[in-house]
């Protein structure tokens, strides 16, 4: 933040981060066709979650936000994996229970 | 906050009140850092609102993997992926736009915001013959869904495919009312920046706008592989 408005962030980086979204937006297509067992779905994350970083660093400038902006920001990951490890271990452990199916 | 208040020594001198600085705040960089800081927190909410649809694809596909997978593989691979590389494409455009603003390059940044709404249209256009052809094939949840055929072994699917179709619709149909909420808004930046709103010192509705697309744009990021690839490797 050198000056008033402007963010931080050039036309440079931005294509160059253009050009890494188009690559793995073609890996995760020729990853997902290979048998990886198990670890499909993991790769495939893991790609979407890099391209996600990326957005939210570069075009989202939070790589150069202030530390306040930059919690917010994360406390979304937290909220979201509060929201899905708590429901899965409900519906993981139901059927530990006794009385389940009865 | 400590360059805040060192702006606030030198837009003091300067300009003491410019017409964008709403009264509550002592100067622009501060406005600026809490309305990014909101627009932030709204995406946050944003996150958890399509975050209750993931958890309950994580749930309902963990249960009857098959049938998703089966179901999954229906989907037009073409379509998705150049669907992907139109909205990366908007989210290039609205980068710019937010940067031509910022740097007071007027016609650029307008050039980009039309660009960016026509990478959007482009993107619903392609979504709506996707929706058609879903509904051609019976394949939309309701009274006339005909469980489809597997694509490799030609027996029908399990009767849960039909919750896949259901989260498929609801998770890009949510997405995409976020795209169409986006062009108006995005209209709304055009009509503005026409009458000369933006400049240097002030850009701040351009770039809250494009926080929002981006975010949107993160969301297809992640319902791509959950939606359209996650069955491909079992043909």
């Amino acid at each position: 933040m050198s000056h008033g408005a402007s963010t931080s962030g050039t036309p440079k980086a931005y294509f160059g981060v253009f050009a890494a979204l188009m690559a793995l937006t073609g890996l995760t297509v020729w990853a997902s066709f290979l048998h990886l067992g198990v670890w499909n779905t993991p790769v495939a994350l893991a790609i979407a979650v890099t391209k996600g970083l990326l957005v939210a660093l570069i075009f989202m400038h939070l790589r150069h936000s202030p530390r306040l902006t930059f919690f917010v920001a994360i406390s979304a990951i937290l909220w979201l994996a509060f929201l899905i490890l708590i429901t899965t271990s409900d519906y993981v452990t139901r059927p530990w229970l006794p009385i389940y199916g009865s | 906050m400590a360059d805040v208040r060192a702006h606030a020594a030198d837009s003091r001198e300067d300009d003491a009140h410019p017409p964008e600085l709403r009264h509550h705040f002592a100067n622009l960089p501060a406005q600026r850092e809490a309305s990014t800081l909101a627009m932030w927190m709204f995406l946050v909410t944003e996150v958890l609102f399509f975050g209750g649809m993931f958890t309950a694809y994580v749930v309902y596909r963990s249960t009857y993997r098959r049938a998703f997978e089966g179901a999954s593989n229906l989907l037009d691979l073409t379509l998705g992926t150049v669907n992907t590389a139109v909205l990366i494409c908007s989210s290039l455009t609205m980068a710019l736009a937010v940067w031509a603003s910022g740097a007071g390059k007027k016609k650029a940044t307008i050039l980009f915001l039309i660009g960016t709404i026509l990478l959007g249209g482009v993107f619903l256009g392609i979504k709506a013959v996707e929706y058609t052809q879903k509904f051609q094939h019976h394949e939309v949840p309701g009274p006339h869904f005909v469980v489809p055929l597997d694509e490799r072994t030609h027996q029908p699917l399990p009767r849960q495919s039909e919750m896949f179709f259901s989260l498929y619709f609801c998770m890009t149909g949510l997405h995409a009312a976020h795209m169409i909420i986006g062009v108006g808004l995005l209209t709304w930046l055009i009509v503005k920046a026409k009458n000369d709103a933006f400049s240097p010192r002030y850009n701040t509705p351009v770039d809250l706008v494009g926080l929002y697309w981006h975010f949107v744009d993160v969301i297809w990021i992640f319902l791509f592989p959950l939606l359209y690839l996650l069955g491909r490797h079992t043909l």
